[in-house]
């Protein structure tokens, strides 16, 4: 038994998400090897080799791997995944857009977005938004998986592991990178952060929805919206916690102006202390807040700056 | 061009599922059913696609039981030309309906199929990436924008950051997220138009799938509830718990 896991990385950054997936995979029991391809890798793959409890990071490095494109990756993930029993990556955006693709390749299925490991083939996952929980076991001779990085606390970057580069180099010829549009971030990552004040529709507008910023400089927090304020051209869909955006478990979400929509309350749950602000005292987001407060947000997001 | 569509039938997602109390699944007697809202923006952007002249069929496919053809009819009276009904009682997982599609798509021949990201009851978002490996046809996964030209579509997709921008070679799968497009209702003298559309039911047994039996549900339950409802009265008092109680400040 041996885990493979496809390394995720932007601008030459391993993306910190890895950390958490190398925790999973810590947790089955077995050998951790780490996979990274791109072009011009190094710098990721040796910050790959810092993590705690990797024994191998292996390294493609050529221009068909650039961006990496789930049909080249899919590709030089099954030339290389024989040997393993598990395969696993962040249930992020391009770890879903490329593990279906593997499992179907090598004719497996897939377990996506665990949050828990009961044994090395039976794994927790939320379904319909995060109202259930399912524990599915998995017989397939490669356990292909994708973890929920929130549920996973990230291993320490104190390891040297042995870095290994592969000689294989795979054709594309279905799909070009044509450009990206990245959102200029204000502050930390939200999927990282370790606070994040969220808006919704309460505010009114994105001219409003500015008001979040002096707050969240003062918290050192990510900024986060609520789908009907991303729907409502308030903030850039890349914000959105929720079932359908990004799913987060900060140690403080404050959510300002957010009624509590089911498919809200599933991308931040978890959060460790959850503070409500809502001038709506029926509002269901009280339900879950640890910390509520009913008042006009626009004397209580001045007043609460103020005074942090 | 042909555009094959995926249609799924699933929970309404304004409907709180319950867990059985045997803990073997959710329980979904009497529960108000609808198509999957993913599935909904599929349709749409097919119909938006024929409107300006690039499609010229659509085909709306849907792999579930016997009811899921009142999505299918939903499909048809949006604009859909004809359906295809796979008809199997028992849940499959996310390959194995893949596998079904790669047959229809042999069949069929579309220059592009469209697919929802994920089913709101599932929650896997694996079908469409499963179809393209299965098919040997490039992904464009969570796409909020879609351009075909001579050969090729561009897929704007809705990535961790931003948005990220494709060229794929055609044929394709595409799966769609929120904002590719507002989907339309359906107006009743199409539904009723609808009615005489055909579709093709079979059964999944002519597919003849093996049963890889991978896969095993154990239990389902329901999530811990979160203790919350304590209020605070100013701003000072929230700030003073989040420094002293909480010790989050």
């Amino acid at each position: 038994m041996s885990t493979l896991i496809v390394v995720e990385h932007r601008d030459g950054a391993l993306a910190a998400s890895t950390a958490h997936v190398v925790a999973a995979a810590r947790a089955l029991g077995a050998e951790v090897d780490l996979l990274v391809a791109g072009e011009g890798i190094d710098a990721v793959a040796a910050a790959a080799a810092r993590l705690d409890g990797v024994r191998a990071v292996l390294t493609a490095d050529h221009a068909v791997y650039a961006y990496q494109l789930a049909e080249p990756m899919a590709a030089l993930i099954v030339a290389c995944v024989d040997n393993y029993s598990h395969l696993l990556a962040a249930a992020s955006s391009s770890g879903k857009d490329i593990l279906p693709r593997v499992a179907a390749l090598k004719g497996v299925p897939q377990i996506s977005d665990i949050i828990a490991i009961e044994a090395p083939d039976t794994f927790k996952r939320p379904i319909y938004a995060g109202s259930a929980i399912a524990t599915l076991s998995n017989h397939a001779p490669l356990k292909v998986v994708s973890v929920r990085t929130s549920a996973f606390d990230a291993v320490a970057e104190t390891g040297s592991a042995e870095i290994r580069a592969l000689d294989i180099v795979v054709d594309n010829t279905l799909s070009t990178f044509v450009g990206d549009e990245l959102a200029t971030s204000r502050g930390p990552e939200l999927g990282s952060a370790r606070v994040i004040v969220s808006g919704g529709r309460g505010l009114g507008s994105g001219e409003n929805f500015k008001l979040l910023d002096g707050v969240a400089a003062k918290l050192g927090a990510a900024i986060g919206a609520s789908r009907a304020a991303v729907d409502a051209g308030y903030a850039s869909n890349d914000l959105q916690v929720g079932q359908t955006g990004k799913v987060v478990a900060p140690d403080l979400y404050i959510a300002v102006g957010i009624s509590g929509a089911i498919q809200h309350l599933a991308g931040m749950k978890d959060s460790k202390v959850i503070v409500a602000i809502n001038q709506d005292e029926e509002a269901p987001i009280f339900g879950i807040a640890d910390y509520g407060l009913v008042g006009d947000l626009f004397e209580v997001i001045p007043a609460l700056e103020s005074r942090l | 061009m042909k555009v094959l569509v995926g249609v799924k039938r699933v929970i309404d997602y304004n409907v709180q599922v319950r867990v059985r109390p045997d803990h073997s699944d959710v329980d979904l007697t009497n529960t108000k059913m609808a198509m999957n809202p993913f599935c909904e923006i599929a349709v749409e952007e097919a119909l938006r696609l024929k409107e300006r002249g690039v499609a010229s069929e659509i085909v709306a496919v849907s792999i579930g039981p016997k009811a899921a053809q009142e999505q299918l009819r939903t499909a048809l009276a949006l604009g859909a030309d004809r359906a295809i009904h796979v008809e199997s009682e028992n849940r499959l997982d996310s390959l194995e309906v893949a596998q079904v599609l790669a047959r229809l798509v042999a069949e069929e021949q579309p220059g592009l199929v469209i697919l929802g990201k994920q089913a709101i009851d599932s929650d896997n978002n694996q079908t469409g990436q499963m179809l393209a490996a299965l098919t040997g046809m490039g992904q464009g996964t969570f796409a909020s924008r879609l351009e075909v030209t001579d050969g090729e579509v561009r897929v704007t997709r809705e990535v961790d950051g931003g948005l990220r921008t494709l060229a794929l070679r055609l044929p394709a799968v595409i799966t769609t997220d929120l904002r590719l497009n507002e989907p339309r209702h359906a107006r009743l003298p199409d539904i009723m138009k609808a009615k005489k559309k055909p579709i093709d039911s079979r059964g999944i047994d002519t597919f003849g799938l093996a049963a890889s039996g991978y896969l095993r549900l154990e239990r389902v339950e329901t999530p811990a509830a979160r203790q919350g409802g304590s209020k605070v009265a100013s701003v000072d008092e929230l700030v003073d718990k989040l420094k002293h109680e909480a010790k989050v400040l």
